[in-house]
């Protein structure tokens, strides 16, 4: 995937807020908003999904950017939000429920706005990050979702 | 309800009659001098000719027909069963299957394997040339030699029978073709003009067959339209002949029997066609295990509301329910069952053929076939299965001198066996071979970097070696195997389906891989435990026993990691260790023991909490890298726990007790 950006006019995005920081997800990607509900830990798993929760009847992975955005883990709160998206991974569809701080609110970013992540001076691995925005004068984060996916789900296989 | 392609539906059909067809052929292989069997085969090359045509694939008409004729002599005993009238007759066998699947082949293409068979079937009989073929088709014998007679047959076809592709001009003419025959239409059920509808059949034909042609091959033009109607047929002369055709009960059978006879035989001819089978798109079944899933989850509700209330009626109605639904589970799971016999068949075909590309004399032998796995699971294993076959006959049994030199048979034999063993399926492929050599998988795992010189290693482990990828002993690589690619896909495979693998080789007698399956479908009944305050469940199937930790255990030394279960020393694990679930364990902690294979271990859990239904859903992604988990499942209070897997705990006690047994002498 390329560095540069690559959105047509405006990107319609999602916009949750983690620590400080406020992120973009594609609109498109997202399913659904959910209050939090109870998390089964799964015992041994990275803490990037480490536990699961009950999406209307089926098992989702919970997910946490804030463990790959090196963030400290904090407890739930009130505003604790499941954002429950669904994704192309290497092909195949996963939907996965992303804890989020806050869900603030769907808006579009100009395209013309986004630039492409610095290489230096970022805590985050830019990699990750497929650019990064201006919204309401301050910076968001438009991660890259399948690569965040591909790199951090599915490089964990055991050897036996 | 959607009609479904008709051709599809030959194209389904007939692929079922070339396995028929295929294991006929096998048959007649082993016993070439069983009638039935000859009968079958024929009978699966006269219904894919008769449907191909009718649905327009006549080359295969064409071909089949030719292949047909052949075949009559070795039905009419006037050419013999050979090994090679076999492979050819597979070869043709094959040949068909590829006209099936890409229509437009040159129509000739077959006509080397139909030349090479009918020069067999014409030398087979000695003086007889291809000549001979067409006299003997005048004065062809009947079925029981002595019956010479004449027949009276009358048949009307079904009203939609036209609509359906059937033409009566056809019939006759066959019939025609089996002698001389006096031909009367019978109009009698033909409606006033008015209410005639031209698409509709309703006429009647008396035929009066002179000559000597056999009940079956006038039973064999009837057959794709025995279903849809009504069909009389008798010796002329049967009141003369009545007392004589007791004497043969085979070849005759009374008049008033006939009908009935006749439609239980075209039941088992076309068990697809019949009325006791269906076919369903697999979708449908896993939409119905879906909903199913989802009424196992409510009833489970259910359950705990009428637990936690007083009222005796919701309390009787819940029972009710339970009962119910877990009698759909059941039902439902059954119909997802195949028997893993339709796989071993395949592989009766793959044995031959490998036995005469390799010049080997192989007994195939398989065991345990109506073994049943979820149907998603059979079409998995095929492949899996192919490559361990492969192997066993291509590198596990020796050449026939070798084997003489080693004072075994020359014959050597591969086993097939499926069987149950508690909430799993074990599939072995076994070969009466050289066996595994150890010293040489050390050598070539040294070879390739995988393990270090002098490094020390178990013989279980080293002999897993083999199924790294690129990883092969064999000298020289050969057509069949020696890449070492094969059984690297079968790992991957068991893998996926969460199964392990077992490898067992005692040298010069030979090699047995098992594969080891979960049964697990998608709902099994579960015990539900807690550990610190996290819920799991473990599949019942799998539980052998509850016992009390013992206080000495629980509060000992870690060390030993043995409990004594009725003399037998039995590996623990401690749940709250191996899932890092913090918090004081409870005062009186269980142990649940389960199995899998022969071996048993302990799992310690704080509390048992009961049975549960569970609907088992699969991990995402995410989690693949989690081995100790085959699922999870969602609980009547709308939590989720996840499902332990056994197989792989068991393995890990074993890591555990291997460590320990290591540490144990080091100290």
């Amino acid at each position: 995937m390329k560095t540069e950006v690559t959105f047509e006019g405006a990107m319609r995005s999602v916009t949750l807020q983690l620590e400080d920081e406020l992120f973009a997800i594609e609109a498109e990607s997202v399913r659904e908003i959910l209050d939090l509900m109870p998390i089964t830990r799964v015992p041994n798993a990275s803490s990037f999904a480490g536990g699961l929760v009950n999406v209307r009847g089926s098992v989702v992975p919970l997910v946490d950017f804030r463990i790959i955005f090196g963030m400290e883990r904090r407890d739930l709160s009130m505003d604790t939000r499941v954002v429950v998206i669904e994704i192309d991974v290497d092909g195949d569809t996963l939907i996965a429920a992303l804890l989020a701080d806050k869900v603030h609110d769907v808006t579009d970013i100009e395209s013309a706005s986004i630039e492409a992540a610095p290489k230096v001076g970022m805590r985050w691995p830019a990699e990750l990050i497929r650019g990064i925005g201006h919204y309401n004068d301050e910076f968001i984060v438009i991660p890259d979702m399948g690569r965040i996916f591909s790199t951090h789900g599915l490089s964990g296989q055991a050897h036996i | 309800m959607t009609e479904a392609d008709p051709v599809n539906t030959f194209r389904l059909e007939a692929r079922e009659l070339l396995e028929t067809l295929e294991q006929g052929l096998l048959d007649m292989d082993a016993d070439p001098t069983n009638s039935e069997v000859i009968d079958a085969v024929f009978r699966a090359l006269h219904t894919i000719k008769g449907s191909g045509a009718m649905f327009g694939f006549t080359a295969i008409a064409e071909f089949v027909h030719d292949f047909e004729t052949a075949f009559d002599k070795v039905r009419k005993g006037l050419a013999e069963v050979s090994p090679d009238l076999i492979r050819i007759a597979l070869a043709a066998k094959d040949h068909i299957a590829l006209l099936l699947e890409e229509e437009d082949q040159d129509p000739r293409s077959g006509d080397g394997i139909l030349t090479e068979l009918s020069v067999l079937v014409a030398t087979g009989t000695g003086v007889q040339g291809t000549v001979a073929v067409v006299i003997d088709k005048a004065v062809e014998p009947g079925a029981g030699a002595g019956d010479v007679t004449d027949w009276r047959i009358y048949f009307r076809l079904g009203q939609d029978a036209l609509v359906f592709g059937a033409n009566p001009l056809l019939l006759l003419r066959e019939l025609q073709d089996l002698g001389a025959c006096d031909v009367t239409v019978d109009i009698g059920a033909v409606p006033t003009l008015s209410s005639l509808d031209p698409e509709k059949s309703f006429l009647a034909w008396e035929v009066i067959l002179r000559g000597c042609a056999s009940r079956e091959a006038i039973e064999d033009v009837f057959m794709f339209i025995r279903d849809d109607m009504e069909l009389e047929l008798a010796p002329l002369d049967q009141q003369v002949k009545g007392a004589e055709e007791a004497v043969d009960p085979a070849a005759q059978k009374t008049l008033a029997l006939a009908p009935a006879e006749q439609l239980a035989k075209s039941d088992n001819r076309t068990a697809a066609g019949g009325g006791s089978s269906l076919r369903v798109p697999a979708e449908r079944l896993d939409d119905l295990m879906d909903r199913v899933g989802e009424l196992v989850i409510a009833q489970e509700r259910l359950n705990q509301l009428a637990h936690a209330s007083d009222d005796v009626n919701l309390k009787a109605v819940a029972e009710e329910m339970g009962r119910l639904s877990a009698g759909l589970r059941d039902t439902t799971m059954g119909i997802r069952m195949v028997q893993i016999g339709t796989l071993f068949g395949r592989f009766r075909r793959l044995v031959h053929d490998l036995s005469s590309e390799l010049g080997k004399d192989i007994d195939f032998v398989t065991i345990g076939e109506d073994t049943e796995l979820d149907k998603t699971m059979i079409e998995q294993l095929a492949d899996p299965l192919v490559h361990l076959i492969r192997n066993a006959v291509d590198h596990g049994l020796e050449s026939a001198e070798a084997r003489r030199e080693a004072g075994k048979p020359a014959r050597g034999t591969v086993r097939l066996s499926a069987f149950y063993t508690g909430a799993e399926v074990a599939i072995s492929v076994s070969d009466d071979g050289a066996g595994l050599d150890p010293a040489r998988i050390r050598a070539k795992a040294e070879e390739s970097g995988l393990l270090a010189p002098d490094a020390p290693i178990d013989e279980n482990a080293l002999l897993r070696m083999i199924f790294h990828p690129g990883f092969s002993t064999a000298k020289e690589i050969t057509s069949l195997s020696g890449r070492g690619v094969g059984m690297d896909v079968v790992k991957r495979t068991i893998d996926g389906l969460r199964g392990a693998i077992d490898v067992s080789t005692v040298k010069g007698e030979g090699s047995t891989i098992t594969l080891r399956l979960p049964l697990t479908l998608a709902i099994v009944d579960g015990m539900l435990i807690r550990v610190g305050k996290e819920r799991y469940s473990i599949p019942l199937a799998a539980v052998e026993e509850c016992v009390e930790l013992p206080a000495a255990v629980a509060h000992g030394s870690k060390n030993r990691s043995f409990l004594n279960i009725r003399g037998s020393l039995v590996p623990y694990l401690r749940l709250r260790d191996l899932f890092g679930v913090e918090g004081p364990p409870d005062t009186h902690p269980k142990v649940v023991i389960v199995s899998s294979g022969d071996i048993r271990v302990g799992l310690v859990v704080d509390q048992i909490l009961g049975n549960t239904q569970t609907v088992i859903k699969q991990l995402s992604k995410l989690h693949s890298e989690v081995k100790t988990f085959s699922g999870a499942t969602i609980l009547g209070d709308g939590t989720i726990a996840l499902i332990l897997d056994i197989m792989n705990l068991v393995d890990f006690g074993q890591k555990i007790d291997a460590r320990d047994t290591k540490l144990g002498r080091a100290a």
